[in-house]
């Protein structure tokens, strides 16, 4: 009877009321996603409106310098600058299949918000956006974005007033407005189909990806790296190499100051399991079971639960998970500027860290790949504050 | 039979609907609570839901979710409000459910929470975000315990899904009256009534109808096809209006006939 688990974690935790709009979402997944008119469609938006194949770029003065070639999948190239439009767009193109008008979504740092504002757009489509109140006065430059693609922002007061309190209450108007509204879930977390579906439509990343080095070097990259919030750019950049066990999988969770008893965003490596948002993963919580709050310079990785395939993967042993705390990020952040001219996301830039934090384990000649997740131009007001406070 | 199809039952027999308060653990305050518990069982309350405070309620609204936050900030917690009770067993006359959501139970350990619960004199558990394919485990763990497993259902419940609760559903069955969260309304759904007639033949034992529910000539018009009402937010309401629950009682006696 159980649905959408990897291993023990995953699951549908959620209110019976929502039972049957998930249940509806997986059978369209089984049945809609895969036939030829939705992938012939789908493919075509990602090829001529987001920009895809993104490039797949070795970093020529980094490598020159680490001794091994690193590699970046360029989805900060993509049309809004992160991943996140990948999903949005397949899940704006299925709600039209399923006849649905409004695509309901939340969001933390405001990527995914702008993504299905834009999808929205462009599929012609309501497009209702919950935000945490604190978010909304963090990342305003988003706000005002989503507002001028059409999309309704509306800020959440409630409890920790960030993207744990707006899941909650786009759930909440989910249950509400099911039979108009499609809610475009934006990581590879929460009840089953969620996980399962966006890994879908992230999984363009690997896909491309091993093409890509299959004609550039002939063979599998050692490692692919990523940044895990709740984990839809590190599965989409996974996927395809799951199978292929000589290809090493590092997911980097945020550490946050990184201070013994500060706030963090590591729950696969400081957590335990238990049920937040609809599935049973790894979490930050108290003892008695309580959701803890996060920490992290990158808003998109602010967040105190996880997509349970990452769970399942590490369980498993198959992906490793490292941590990276705020300064070391900063730091990847200005390595990657002034080296190779490229401004990565804060987000990102804590997958950039890993590698180069761990550069002496890797050997000479290796491959690395670094899913780039997202551009900067987003973290200005971040990078400011932060050097205001660490870098006078 | 469960204790609370018999305190349903027995009240029915007397020709009222059932009545089913309420109350967050530890609401208004630690103290008080127990007072406000015992006003709502002498003032004749068959069955009372004792809420577990929960960081992340995602099927309550506005009112519940304060509550329920404030309730946390006091400290209050699942193994606090299982060893007060245990402490008072057998001083109430309704029968005792309590109301939380998943994962501070599993946090608690299953094992120890059917233990616990027997110990405390808890007949049931209504846990709004385990639907009936996570609900495995805990059924396993309260097999034998004399605590039962209160199933939801719901206006988009269909046909398949009602079928599969039947085969399952004890003590009693929740009907949640609202596509939404819980929260006073002025009045209930059109398609409630028409839900109920099709809800009610799937199931022998009685049914509750919450959500939303604030005064009792909201539920006259359902007559035989519920046997019970649960009212959360209005009373939370009513308390914090520095009102006691036995007034709030004395309301719903003279009116949920
Ligand atoms: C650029 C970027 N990378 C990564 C993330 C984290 O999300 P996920 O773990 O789902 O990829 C976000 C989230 O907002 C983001 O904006």
């Amino acid at each position: 009877m159980q649905k959408g688990y990897f291993g023990k974690f995953g699951g549908m935790f959620v209110p019976e009321l929502l039972m049957p709009p998930l249940l509806e979402i997986e059978e369209a997944m089984n049945t809609i996603v895969p036939s030829e008119s939705f992938q012939a469609e789908f493919n075509s938006i990602l090829m001529d409106y987001v920009g895809r194949p993104s490039a797949l770029y070795r970093c020529p003065n980094l490598s020159e310098r680490l001794g091994f070639n690193l590699w970046l999948k360029r989805e900060d190239l993509n049309h809004t600058g992160a991943h996140k439009i990948n999903n949005a767009l397949g899940q704006g193109l299925l709600c039209k299949h399923m006849g649905k008008s409004v695509l309901l979504a939340e969001t933390g740092a405001g990527m995914h918000g702008v993504a299905t504002a834009t999808a929205a757009a462009m599929l012609g489509l309501e497009c209702v956006v919950y935000m945490g109140a604190t978010d909304v006065v963090r990342q305003s430059h988003n706000v005002r974005r989503m507002g001028l693609l059409g999309a309704t922002v509306v800020p959440i007061e409630s409890g920790t007033k960030t993207l744990k309190d707006a899941i909650n209450a786009a759930l909440r108007r989910w249950i509400a407005d099911q039979r108009t509204t499609h809610y475009c879930f934006g990581t590879a977390a929460g009840p089953h189909p969620f996980p399962t579906l966006v890994r879908e439509f992230q999984s363009v990343i690997s896909r491309e990806a091993k093409a890509q080095f299959m004609k550039k070097i002939g063979r599998l990259p050692d490692y692919v790296v990523a940044c895990v919030g709740g984990g839809s750019n590190a599965i989409g950049a996974f996927h395809e190499f799951v199978p292929h066990s000589e290809v090493k999988l590092v997911g980097v969770e945020a550490a946050g100051t990184g201070e013994p008893g500060c706030h963090h965003s590591a729950p696969l490596n400081l957590g335990t399991p238990g049920v937040l948002h609809g599935a049973m993963s790894m979490l930050l919580q108290t003892t008695e079971g309580q959701i803890e709050p996060s920490h992290s310079i990158a808003p998109g990785l602010d967040y105190p639960g996880v997509g349970p395939e990452h769970a399942g993967l590490q369980d498993s042993g198959r992906a490793h998970y490292g941590t990276i705390n705020d300064a070391q990020a900063y730091n990847a952040f200005m390595t990657l500027c002034r080296s190779e001219g490229i401004l990565p996301a804060m987000e990102s830039s804590h997958a950039v860290a890993w590698v180069l934090e761990n550069a002496a384990s890797i050997p000479k000649d290796s491959h690395v790949m670094v899913c780039l997740s997202g551009r900067g131009d987003k973290d200005m007001d971040i990078i400011e504050e932060y050097e205001k406070k660490f870098r006078k | 039979m469960s204790i609370l199809t018999e305190r349903i039952r027995t009240a029915n027999a007397s020709g009222r609907k059932a009545v089913i308060p309420y109350l967050p653990g530890g609401f208004p305050d630690s103290d008080r609570f127990w007072d406000e518990l015992a006003a709502l069982d002498a003032g004749g309350a068959d069955i009372i839901e004792i809420g577990v405070p929960f960081s992340d309620p995602v099927a309550d609204g506005p009112v519940v979710e304060q509550a329920s936050l404030d309730c946390l900030e006091r400290g209050v917690c699942l193994a606090w409000i299982l060893s007060e009770l245990a402490k008072r067993k057998g001083s109430f006359k309704a029968g005792l459910v309590l109301m939380g959501y998943y994962n501070p139970f599993l946090q608690y350990g299953l094992e120890k929470l059917g233990r616990d619960c027997a110990a405390a004199g808890v007949s049931g558990l209504i846990i709004p975000d385990l639907p009936l394919e996570e609900t495995g485990p805990a059924a396993k763990a309260l097999e034998g315990t004399g605590t039962n497993l209160i199933c939801l259902v719901g206006l988009n419940t269909p046909k398949e899904r009602l079928e599969q609760y039947a085969k399952v559903a004890k003590g009693f069955v929740y009907f949640v009256s609202v596509l939404g969260t819980t929260g006073v309304r002025e009045s209930l759904p059109e398609e409630v009534l028409a839900k109920l007639a099709e809800v009610r033949p799937y199931f022998t034992v009685p049914i509750a109808l919450g959500f939303g529910i604030a005064r009792p000539e909201q539920v006259a018009p359902f007559g035989d096809l519920i046997d019970a009402v649960v009212i959360g937010s209005a009373l939370i309401r009513h308390i914090d209006a520095h009102k006691s629950a036995a007034s709030f009682m004395e309301g719903w006696r003279a009116g949920g006939k």
